[in-house]
């Protein structure tokens, strides 16, 4: 049997409250099975956001025991028995109810780094695009569920702060530009609510569930944004 | 991102959408019957809005429409289920300048529409067994390409002979494809491997198709931000209780605002059923029923990007015949096998094992990778429907993809319960205007079945349903509309 225990809110509550329920899971159950067999057998009133069911669109995400995750990616199994799993919705974002938030604040900022959903595939070495394909083209690493803006410690306290994923997305863009121009992505950066805020605590790293590395993505692009810094400086003087 | 939204400017390119051998509109060639009927009963009789459209509502293909917003008096059309069917059709009715109201009870694309494992198709899997879906999917792949830019991993499929039998079927495939306007050529053994170094080895030569990936939440997305911008309401987290009916009218639905906690009516001019897997229990809240049959799908996805192009088997539709590569992911799908619950999430652990190792018998690496998920999706498929609601031929709707080959006899085969895991099923659309029923309801039109890749098409189908019973004479413009940026969902 496993036990949840599930942050509850309607639009217009203050507080919100935890309901507790219990549903016979199959081993191999993440936390997003167990919460739709809730809403499937016991509260048809559950608000969750959820579409692949596989770690690619990025709507689950969740703090699952006071942990960003997928709610599709964690394994009920993986989790401590003997109690309840704490589900609740991700910091910092505004709700849409109970553990589902409302992710334009979030895409506001991703969406100022314009970073191409595709990107020249690496994988596998030494494939080689037939005659009409130029290079093996793929998703972009990063699904945008807002994880590494959630656990980020500097955008809990400043609402300003663009954040992890936007950060790694224009950098993206400064490695492989795609044929755009990446000066407005730099100018971007070096803005004051920018790469200069990260106080480099690697949460968003260590959530991360597409292994996008934002950390070391922030600290490349920050480095760049100085070196453009001290030749200016240069030039001028 | 698209460097240009909107209406595309107008090539002369029907020469590409006409395909050879077959004569397949945007609609792929189909039946326009029940246009007829409903153009006998106008929808004056309904004591609905204005027939009269604002003057962008009668889009000729020479001058696409402009966006705004729907006119006050517009009728209104009231669409159940967030899927991609129900996004598509929200854009649709929304460029022909109706005033669009969607109702999904969870997240947009929540249902089977995110979970497929991707694949736009080419055409080519069903060109030997539902000609009418491979000519459909082959237009609309090319379609949705030029007005979902950047939604796709363009990177062409493969369908690989592994034993002698599936090299027999070779001459089949590909001629089949070429009929059905597929671009299919056959590859040599060693020109594959230098595409896909991690093919299996043992491969006797390849058939390349222009089958891509698609981010199976993102490009659906797009509909939705776009058909918002034209004035639709999108509302998820917004449950149907009840269907609202003056006699045999339908009027509107009763819906629950999971998000707010209330309940309210929203009144409609035509309520359309597109929800899915649920169709059946949302046709019920009407007193009516749907012909479908539900399939499970197994898909399992792994760790690490073992190829970019889709690598199918050589051989007729069948489980495990499939590989989708997607992000740094690889998907290998699918099983089918007949379920009763739209809702039921069982995954059995026996058939993972077989579709990993089926999908490791194409791309060996998939053996050892790590597991990261297992899910199923369920397909509405268009069956006869549950046992004594058997419909008497094309006479109540629109009958797609399910008349040809083996299709017909599934369709026929799944209402005598003599097909365990619903594979031969057509794969076609059917939509249904259900004043034509038996038990006629007035007001209700249900589309169902098709695929992801035809989601375009099967708005076209149901808007123009839709149009003609509202009396309306206005034409399609999504077929050169470039979508808003999956983005703009969120921040427009």
């Amino acid at each position: 049997m496993t036990r949840l225990s599930v942050s509850r809110s309607e639009r217009g509550d203050v507080k919100p409250h935890f309901d507790a329920f219990e549903v016979e899971t199959g081993p191999a159950a993440t936390v997003l099975d167990a919460l739709l067999q809730v809403r499937r057998d016991q509260d048809r009133s559950l608000v969750v956001r959820h579409s692949c069911m596989h770690a690619s669109c990025g709507t689950c995400g969740v703090r699952i025991n006071g942990r960003e995750m997928l709610a599709c990616d964690s394994k009920v199994a993986s989790l401590p028995a003997g109690k309840p799993i704490k589900v609740e919705p991700l910091a910092g974002q505004r709700l849409v109810a109970d553990i589902a938030t409302d992710m334009a604040d979030f895409y506001a900022r991703f969406e100022a780094a314009g970073m191409p959903p595709v990107r020249v595939s690496e994988a596998p070495a030494g494939a080689e695009p037939p005659a009409g394909i130029k290079a093996f083209a793929r998703f972009e690493g990063c699904i945008e569920c807002g994880l590494c803006l959630s656990a980020c410690p500097v955008a809990r306290t400043n609402r300003d702060f663009i954040g992890p994923a936007a950060l790694a997305a224009a950098a993206r863009l400064v490695d492989e530009p795609r044929g755009r121009d990446p000066g407005p992505v730099l100018a971007l950066a070096a803005e004051p609510d920018s790469v200069w805020r990260c106080s480099d605590a690697m949460e968003c790293t260590a959530v991360c569930p597409s292994a996008v590395d934002p950390a070391q993505a922030l600290l490349r692009i920050r480095r760049r944004v100085a070196a453009d810094g001290v030749r200016r400086l240069f030039r001028r003087g | 991102m698209p460097k240009q939204v909107g209406p595309l400017d107008r090539k002369p390119d029907a020469k590409a959408k006409k395909p050879a051998g077959a004569k397949p509109s945007r609609s792929g060639g189909r039946a326009r019957e029940t246009a007829k009927p409903a153009a006998e009963k106008p929808a004056a009789e309904r004591a609905s809005s204005s027939a009269a459209l604002p003057a962008r509502s009668a889009p000729t293909a020479d001058a696409a429409p402009t966006p705004g917003l729907p006119a006050r008096s517009a009728p209104h059309v009231l669409i159940i289920g967030g899927g991609g069917t129900g996004g598509a059709l929200a854009h649709d009715l929304a460029l022909r300048g109706l005033r669009v109201t969607l109702v999904e009870r969870g997240e947009v694309t929540s249902g089977s529409t995110g979970r497929h494992h991707g694949l736009l198709h080419s055409g080519a899997r069903y060109a030997t067994t539902d000609r009418p879906t491979a000519i459909e999917c082959s237009a609309e792949n090319k379609i949705l390409r030029r007005i979902c830019p950047g939604s796709f991993e363009e990177n062409d499929g493969l369908y690989v002979a592994l034993t002698d039998e599936d090299a027999a079927y070779a001459d089949l495939f590909l001629e089949a494809a070429w009929q059905c306007a597929v671009p299919a050529k056959r590859i040599e053994r060693d020109a594959a491997l230098r595409m896909e170094p991690g093919l299996n080895p043992d491969l006797k030569f390849a058939v390349q198709v222009p089958d891509a990936t698609m981010d199976a939440m993102r490009m659906p997305l797009r509909f939705f931000a776009t058909a918002r911008s034209h004035g639709a309401q999108i509302k998820p987290f917004t449950e149907v209780m009840a269907v609202t009916m003056s006699g045999r009218t339908v009027t509107g639905v009763t819906v629950r605002d999971h998000a707010a906690g209330r309940e309210y009516e929203i009144g409609a001019d035509i309520v359309i059923n597109a929800a899915g897997p649920w169709a059946g229990r949302v046709a019920a809240l009407a007193g009516a029923t749907v012909p479908l049959v539900l399939t499970a799908g197994l898909m399992v996805a792994v760790r690490g990007r073992h190829c970019n192009t889709v690598v199918s088997r050589l051989r007729a539709p069948d489980d495990g015949d499939i590989v989708v590569p997607q992000r740094a992911s690889t998907i290998a799908g699918t099983s089918s096998w007949i379920v009763e619950d739209p809702d039921d999430m069982g995954v059995p652990p026996d058939r993972v094992e077989t579709i990993v190792g089926d999908g490791a018998m194409l791309v060996p690496a998939l053996a050892g990778a790590e597991i990261r998920a297992t899910w199923t999706a369920v397909r509405p498929l268009v069956g006869e429907g549950p046992a004594g609601a058997r419909r008497k031929g094309a006479k109540n709707g629109r009958r797609v993809g399910v008349g040809v080959g083996a299709g017909a006899v599934a369709a026929a085969g799944a209402a005598a319960g003599a097909t365990p895991d619903g594979r031969e099923i057509g794969r076609g659309m059917r939509c249904i205007d259900h004043a034509h029923d038996a038990a006629p309801t007035e007001g209700f039109v249900t589309i169902v079945g098709g695929k992801a890749t035809t989601l375009r098409a099967m708005a076209e189908a149901t808007a123009d349903v839709v149009c003609a019973r509202l009396g309306l004479d206005c034409r399609c413009g999504t077929a050169d509309y470039v979508l808003l940026p999956h983005t703009a969902w969120y921040t427009a």
